[in-house]
């Protein structure tokens, strides 16, 4: 048995992350945290130390992959971890997040309206309105809370639907925040692995 | 004495997720500078945990060539 670790209980964060956007949404720019956090650690650190150990969402896939058998640890078809799949994933991924900050911007400037929707794989909406109640803040730091958790709870879809499927951590093969913290440890440590 | 298989990770393949070093029970498995996993071939016992849970497939259990 490994020493265990406090940050080996991330995956509880994970849970808590989505519990709070049920109650109420103004929680969603929490997940900021783990936005920012893996990339500040891949650019001074040059490590995945994020990924390797502190990633809640990969612990929970570890969780109930591994420890509570959901996974059927078939192998995953090839593609999926191929570098076009995971460097074009990456890419729709934060065109879809700009699509998100930019809907926040129109909703800041007034140009549009705050939609108290959660929209889940980029097309279906799902009301959400019981989380936020209007004229708390700004409409456009609400409107940001609704993309965010939209795109954070999409993500965990997908990631849960391949972890059955396959591996337990098959939704860390095409991660888009693994893929983007490993190229910039992969540019930090160009030279030493040329040699 | 060292076993007679030991795993291989495809530098190419690896995703660095860490999972491999995880579940190594020798510690034989690290990411290096976060860019892809590596074996220490002479801590390996070739269990084949690693290779059972890598999301990328990309190890393998090789034979030790005879020495
Ligand atoms: S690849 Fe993504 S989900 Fe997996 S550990 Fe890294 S950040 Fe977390
Ligand atoms: S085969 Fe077993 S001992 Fe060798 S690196 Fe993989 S998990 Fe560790
Ligand atoms: S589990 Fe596979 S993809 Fe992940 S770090 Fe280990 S070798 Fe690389």
């Amino acid at each position: 048995m490994k020493k265990r670790h406090w940050y080996d209980y991330l995956w509880i964060w994970s849970i808590i992350y989505f519990a709070l956007g049920f109650f109420n949404i103004l929680f969603a720019w929490l997940g900021l945290i783990d936005f920012l956090v893996p990339i500040i650690i891949a650019i001074f650190g040059g490590n995945k130390f994020f990924c390797n150990n502190l990633c809640g969402r990969g612990q929970l896939f570890s969780k109930l992959g591994t420890d509570c058998k959901c996974s059927r640890m078939k192998k995953a078809p090839k593609w999926l971890s191929s570098k076009w799949f995971r460097y074009g994933f990456m890419i729709f991924f934060l065109t879809m997040f700009v699509n998100m900050v930019f809907n926040t911007y129109l909703v800041a400037e007034g140009a549009s309206s705050l939609k108290e929707v959660i929209t889940l794989l980029w097309t279906i909406k799902v009301p959400w309105g019981w989380t936020y109640q209007q004229g708390v803040v700004y409409d456009w730091i609400a409107q940001f809370s609704f993309g965010f958790y939209s795109l954070m709870l999409t993500s965990a879809i997908i990631g849960l639907i391949v972890m059955i499927f396959y591996k337990p951590r098959t939704w860390c093969s095409f991660c888009p925040m693994g893929t983007m913290t490993q190229a910039i440890c992969k540019i930090k440590a160009h030279k030493e692995i040329k040699k | 004495m060292l076993s007679k298989r030991y795993a291989y990770a495809d530098s190419g393949r690896c995703v660095s997720c860490g999972v491999c070093t995880k579940v190594c029970p020798m510690n034989a498995i690290s990411i290096f500078k976060g860019c892809f996993a590596v074996v220490k071939e002479e801590l390996c016992i070739g269990c084949g945990k690693c290779q059972k849970i890598c999301p990328a497939a990309c190890i393998t259990i090789k034979e030790r060539g005879a020495l």
